[in-house]
């Protein structure tokens, strides 16, 4: 016992080489809780980005078992040349933006009033409805939206009372509606949830500068504005920098479970144009160019955003 | 801006009329919220034929229960009940034991490894693959498809909740795992017995999120399993109705008279998809609002930048 803390004091190198084994020996259990967990995330995250050598080959369903063959940049040129792909890759674009546009506003919108109310129990309803949509899965609240936008339902009957339209509109059935349908659905499902984050944020703005706003002759829109939305501009900046990065994630269910062939040009998303060309067709090479190049392309977009926004001086994500 | 000047002479005025606005503005988002789930749950028990021509508001206009006799006379709906309750409990199990394993292994300031594991896991909520190379892997490398374990195995971890279960564990008092350690308790038994028990409210918002992302997966089951009737879970029955029914009512109004001539049945496509939307949301309609207090709190703990 002596003899080994002498031994310490007088030779340091292997004593710290060894307090690494104990340190580690110590850890054991820390290493087999995580390390297990670790080699599964190496297995079903990590993994397969080693399938993305197949998207420059020309893997299909007929190749796939004696292996393929390298073709270079050729399923990209092909992709490149796909008016389908370019008609994918403006759908999501445009649907991205429509919901990311049209969801803050709203989620906003909702966080400030609902940051007004003054009665907990009113507030806790009206939170309590609005966040039920997130709850139901994209195939239910599609069918509900269905039973809405038909022909004959009451949204086209609500709009003939009031005399906004004359005779029922096709929503369903009419490229030019589809975007501005998920759009809606989409605000539907998630204007509740979205704003937590907002109305959480507001929560924790000081009091006191709604005080000596008050005492400044600030009335309500006047602090709302001078107060409350500086006081959310961070979350805001930081949420913006993360929906940058997943504009090219415009979805797949909604436009997957809404589109049909008549709205087919406005309802085909890259993910869609994925599914189709990768498990239908069985064009694996060719589906993962086009998965490949959306994530490409979306950690571009999340880097650049922070990028621009730290030469802003903002907040940043990363 | 011109009525709020005209307003000033009396200042107690704003203050009763905004709250009142603000109250109706707030009660037509909840209205038009409810509406359309009131209304596929009226659908639903209405008589087949007649919601056919539509119209329906709030309440079923001819009211019957044709639509869940034929849903309940089916086997397969008992069987999709089965597949999507036994798909959720057990990857709710088993994701909040490694998640919230991990959790706490990260949690550990002195663990060595701490920063290169987050930093792996972490950086997974940036970079996907992608759909084909995980079907590649889960189809052809795993050979899971047309087996259970296809809704089991790919989805017993999450990162975005691992991130909540740590910043939960992070904010608790050290002295609880120091006291615990001095008594000589390792880390498998402070996990489990200190640790684990006080994480109970952000577990239950973990076991949420999880919960309800399982019971509404659909797709799943259609890149795997499609062809396998017994595997079918209940949104996946929807989503085949939705559909049939997407084309058939998108063409053109479906014929109240030629429903009526084929006329035996008096559940039609339309009633019948309404039930399953409500079988379906049902489990999930019971449990959230119980579950709301905790939930908020995990949203704003895995906050927005974990």
């Amino acid at each position: 016992m002596m003899n080994g803390a002498v031994q310490k004091s007088v030779i340091p190198p292997p004593s710290t080489k060894k307090s690494i084994w104990k340190k580690l020996w110590d850890q054991k259990y820390l290493m087999l809780m995580s390390i297990p967990v670790l080699l599964y995330v190496m297995l079903f995250n990590y993994y397969p980005l080693w399938g993305w050598r197949y998207a420059f080959q020309n893997l299909d369903l007929t190749t796939i078992k004696k292996g393929a063959d390298w073709i270079g940049l050729g399923n990209f040129q092909w992709l490149f040349n796909e008016k389908l792909f370019w008609l994918g890759f403006r759908n999501t674009l445009a649907m991205s933006l429509i919901n990311l546009v049209f969801g803050t506003t709203a989620s906003i919108l909702l966080a400030i009033l609902l940051n007004e109310v003054r009665s907990r129990a009113f507030k806790r309803t009206v939170q309590t409805v609005t966040y039920l949509p997130h709850f139901l899965s994209m195939v239910i609240v599609v069918g509900m939206a269905q039973n809405m936008f038909i022909t004959d339902g009451p949204i086209n009957r609500m709009l003939m009372s009031i005399g906004l339209i004359d005779s029922p509109v096709w929503w369903l059935g009419e490229g030019k509606y589809f975007w501005w349908l998920v759009g809606i659905i989409n605000v539907w499902k998630e204007v509740g949830w979205n704003s937590i984050i907002y109305i959480s944020t507001m929560t924790s703005i000081d009091p006191t500068l709604y005080e000596a706003a008050a005492i400044d002759g600030a009335g309500r829109f006047q602090r709302i504005l001078n107060v409350t939305l500086p006081g959310i501009k961070a979350t805001f900046v930081v949420l913006l920098i993360m929906n940058i990065g997943h504009l090219m994630e415009a979805g797949f269910e909604i436009q997957y479970l809404l589109g049909n062939k008549q709205v087919y040009d406005f309802s085909q998303t890259l993910d869609v144009f994925v599914l189709e060309f990768g498990i239908q067709n069985n064009k694996y090479g060719r589906a993962i160019a086009a998965g490949m190049f959306k994530s490409v392309v979306g950690i571009i977009l999340l880097f650049g955003a922070n990028f621009v926004a730290k030469k802003m001086d903002e907040e940043t994500l990363l | 801006m011109t009525v709020l000047n005209r307003k000033k002479r009396k200042p107690q005025d704003r203050d009763i009329v905004f709250p009142i606005v603000n109250g109706l503005i707030l009660c037509v988002l909840m209205f038009v919220t409810l509406f359309p789930v009131i209304n596929t749950v009226a659908i639903s028990f209405n008589d087949g034929i007649d919601a056919v021509r539509g119209g329906i508001g709030l309440w079923p206009r001819v009211f019957s229960v044709e639509a869940y006799k034929s849903l309940l006379s089916d086997k397969l709906t008992y069987n999709a009940f089965g597949i999507s309750v036994a798909r959720t409990v057990i990857t709710t199990v088993l994701n909040l034991f490694f998640t919230s394993m991990l959790a706490f292994a990260l949690s550990r300031k002195e663990y060595i490894f701490r920063k290169f594991i987050t930093l792996a896991v972490v950086l997974t909520m940036y970079v996907n693959a992608g759909l084909i190379p995980n079907f590649l892997l889960i189809h052809r490398t795993l050979k899971l498809s047309k087996t259970f374990w296809v809704y089991i195995i790919p989805t017993m971890f999450s990162c975005f909740n691992m991130i909540v279960i740590r910043t939960y564990i992070i904010g608790l008092p050290e002295a609880l795992a120091e006291s615990a350690r001095i008594d000589g308790a390792n880390d498998l038994r402070i996990f489990w017995q200190i640790i684990f028990p006080l994480c109970t409210p952000v577990l239950a918002t973990v076991a949420l999120f999880v919960a309800v992302g399982s019971w509404n997966q659909w797709f799943d089951t259609q890149l795997y399993c499609g062809s396998k009737k017994y595997l079918h879970t209940l949104q996946y029955l929807l989503k085949m109705k939705l559909a049939t029914s997407m084309n058939t009512t998108n063409m053109a109004n479906t014929s109240v008279d030629a429903l009526a001539n084929a006329g035996a049945t008096k559940s039609t496509p339309v009633t019948v998809r309404c039930a399953i939307t409500v079988v379906s949301a049902l489990p999930i309609l019971l449990v959230y609002p119980f579950l709301q207090r905790y939930f908020v709190t995990g949203m704003v703990l895995g906050g927005v930048k974990g």
